[in-house]
């Protein structure tokens, strides 16, 4: 493997980052929408070095962050329903729904199992023909069409114990949601990378037209980073508004059209609910009716009490970036990586995980 | 003999007694063992090291190892680190009902060959068969002694400021080599683990200097690990560089692949000395002749200031805090 080091180079760094510094007058405000980007920045102290007419705000761009805590109440009542095998990828374990986690549940005697690919998922269910294999769908464009091969091969394979509880999200209603609102100003996106390799740069470029910000779908490296505020900078300081790549390796602007062909096979768009954002209209994804045996939420009468957040938690407000982790209560108090009160602090991308693991105050 | 461990193999009986002369006496030859009185009995003086450690490794065949090499290294190794000559290891296997003789015979034959490498003998040691479903194929205690030469005070708590971090060589190797087999998750990759007895090399590292302050091995939890339980024990900060810490592309590659941190993975044939800045290069240059040390770099130092973090300075020259692994690392989702 290779394309890291590289893109890691102090020498390429130091020359965008001086271009950066150079170019930018106009004080601007940038969100990086992705979890990933979020964890990258902190972890490489990218917000340090740039000028301070530059400000960084984290997005929703976390998919573990943004779940629902009556979708998290939803898939652990399911995993209490018996000979259900819920399987899951790694990050969802730790969550805490509104009572439990799925993690709790596990050891409370729900058979819970993480698995690193959806094919495991089929495997499991092959395996065992007496139990119904619950998939959850957690994610944004990147993870649904691995979901969506997973259901066509269980159709062509005659699986009937396979379902998916689609929890899946799409990525550019939400950030219309936030321009819309006008809550935060923002001047420039940094549009996520993994899932631009699906959906190509068409969906912001739109954005860009509509709401005149300008879009640069960047990697995860700080080279990557670096290169994509440079040129996001640069649209800002020429007033223009339009979709870049600063990710050639990865993004093609039509994105990659066997896996969206797929995608669109298995499911079509429907309302879904958003943590700190409310229901969006259009903004997940549920099975089309050719595919409805593998629904879960067909298949099962899923009885969950009344979800409730967690008191004092303001994981809504930062997933909008209307607010950062150092504003709540809880941060690096009650709430921290052992202890978590909140999703943000839970998953590996959450922000305020990424604010307490590589931004916190060298005091001791 | 049968081609598998029944639970009749645990039982004290015949079965059992078979075991233990083909399977383990002829393998790990010793005269202290032979005798197969109920403890060993020997001689030792002066300061004396003594640790313990169980080994649950799955697979348990991994490239460049197995839970062997494991359970031989992995206790030999905590001696060395608090400066010991490894000298007497005991072994207890809880094997599963089921696993064959031939892999059994596998993990003995690596034992004997790890236990010779480091310069120990095998000199008690147990065996229970448990019902299948209760173990998984093999779990392995050993437990060690070894002698503190005369003059060497080595502690997690000695760390002083301005003295120098050394690293034996390339991090991560050994978590990435065991995931890229685990079942579910296999990926092509020539990586190897990189477990290793390291007693030899702390005794050359203790000829170039007596004045070496801590010896840690990051095994679990990683390079990240280590270095903030050094830092809390001795109430000192730690600077490390990222640009000098070494690190091979294919791990950075599965790390940015599984979103997992190169700082985080258990090594298991590494280990990070704290060394006065006088005595630092020559400890560095004894390390290079080592074969377990070729790689070795200084990659970073202790400082008074934030007492108890460890701080990273990144390529881009910034500074960000590195802490402890909290809970299993699990690959991320998107």
């Amino acid at each position: 493997m290779r394309f890291i080091t590289e893109f890691r180079s102090s020498e390429l760094s130091a020359g965008l980052l001086s271009q950066i510094r150079l170019r930018s007058r106009t004080p601007a405000r940038l969100m990086e929408f992705c979890g990933g980007h979020t964890v990258a920045i902190f972890k490489h102290g990218i917000r340090q070095v740039l000028p301070a007419t530059l400000e960084m705000v984290s997005g929703p761009g976390c998919p573990v962050c943004v779940t629902a805590n009556a979708d998290i109440d939803k898939a652990i009542a399911l995993s209490q329903v018996p000979g259900v095998i819920i399987t899951t990828f790694g990050d969802m374990l730790k969550v805490p729904g509104s009572r439990l986690s799925l993690q709790e549940a596990k050891a409370g005697g729900a058979d819970v199992r993480m698995v690193y690919s959806t094919m495991d998922a089929i495997k499991i269910a092959n395996e065992n023909a007496d139990k119904a294999i619950v998939f959850l769908g957690i994610g944004f464009e990147a993870t649904a069409p691995t979901i969506a091969a997973s259901i066509i091969q269980a159709k062509e394979r005659g699986i009937d114990n396979y379902y998916v509880l689609s929890l899946n999200k799409l990525c550019p209603p939400a950030i219309r949601a936030i321009l819309d609102s006008g809550e935060v100003r923002l001047n420039g996106l940094i549009c996520p990378g993994h899932v631009s390799t699906v959906i190509g740069s068409h969906p912001w470029g739109a954005i860009a037209r509509e709401y005149h910000i300008p879009c640069v779908i960047s990697g995860f490296e700080p080279v990557d980073i670096l290169q994509c505020v440079s040129m996001l900078v640069a649209q800002i300081e020429k007033g223009e508004a339009r979709v870049e790549i600063a990710y050639r390796r990865g993004v093609r602007p039509e994105g990659n059209p066997e896996a969206i062909k797929l995608m669109e096979m298995v499911f079509e768009p429907a309302p879904a609910r958003w943590r700190g954002m409310g229901e969006l209209p259009a903004s997940g994804l549920k099975l089309r009716r050719e595919y409805q045996q593998f629904d879960a939420e067909l298949a099962f009468d899923i009885i969950a009490e009344p979800a409730c957040e967690p008191e004092g938690c303001i994981c809504g407000d930062i997933l909008r970036g209307t607010k950062v982790p150092q504003d709540c209560p809880l941060f690096a108090s009650t709430c921290t990586p052992e202890h978590p009160v909140g999703p943000c602090m839970v998953s590996s991308e959450g922000s305020c995980s990424a604010h307490y693991l590589y931004g916190g105050s060298l005091a001791g | 003999m049968q081609d598998r461990i029944l639970l009749a193999h645990g039982s004290g009986g015949k079965l059992a007694r078979e075991l233990v002369e083909k399977s383990f006496l002829r393998v790990l030859a010793n005269p202290l063992l032979a005798r197969l009185d109920d403890s060993a009995v020997f001689d030792l003086s002066g300061k004396i090291a003594f640790t313990t450690d169980s080994h649950v490794v799955s697979p348990i065949f991994f490239p460049g190892g197995d839970i062997g090499r494991l359970a031989v290294c992995g206790t030999v190794n905590d001696l060395a680190m608090s400066g010991a000559r490894p000298l007497y290891l005991s072994l207890a296997l809880i094997i599963e009902e089921g696993l064959t003789m031939s892999e059994l015979d596998r993990v003995m034959a690596s034992i004997q060959k790890a236990a010779e490498e480091a310069g120990v003998k095998i000199i008690t040691g147990d065996t229970k068969v448990v019902g299948r479903g209760s173990a998984d194929g093999l779990f392995i205690n050993t437990t060690g002694i070894g002698v503190v030469p005369e003059g060497v005070d080595i502690s997690g708590s000695n760390a002083r400021p301005g003295d120098k971090i050394v690293l034996s060589g390339n991090i991560g190797d050994h978590s990435i080599a065991v995931l890229s087999k685990r079942e579910g998750l296999s990926f092509a990759t020539d990586l190897k683990s990189d477990c290793a007895p390291l007693g030899n090399l702390v005794a050359e590292m203790l000829a170039a200097s007596l004045s070496i302050r801590c010896l840690r091995d990051p095994t679990r939890g990683g390079l990240a690990s280590t270095l903030n339980e050094i830092a809390g024990q001795s109430g000192v900060g730690i600077r490390i560089e990222e640009e000098k810490i070494p690190v091979r592309e294919e791990v950075l590659g599965a790390c940015e692949m599984l979103g997992l941190d190169p700082l985080h993975l258990a090594n298991e044939g590494k280990l990070v000395a704290v060394v006065p800045a006088q005595d630092a290069e020559a400890v560095l240059k004894a390390m290079r002749v080592n074969c377990y040390g070729k790689e070795a770099a200084i990659v970073g130092e202790v400082s008074a200031e934030h007492p108890g973090r460890v701080v990273m300075k990144t390529g881009l020259g910034t500074s960000r805090i590195v802490d402890m692994l909290v809970g299993e690392p699990l690959p991320r989702i998107c």
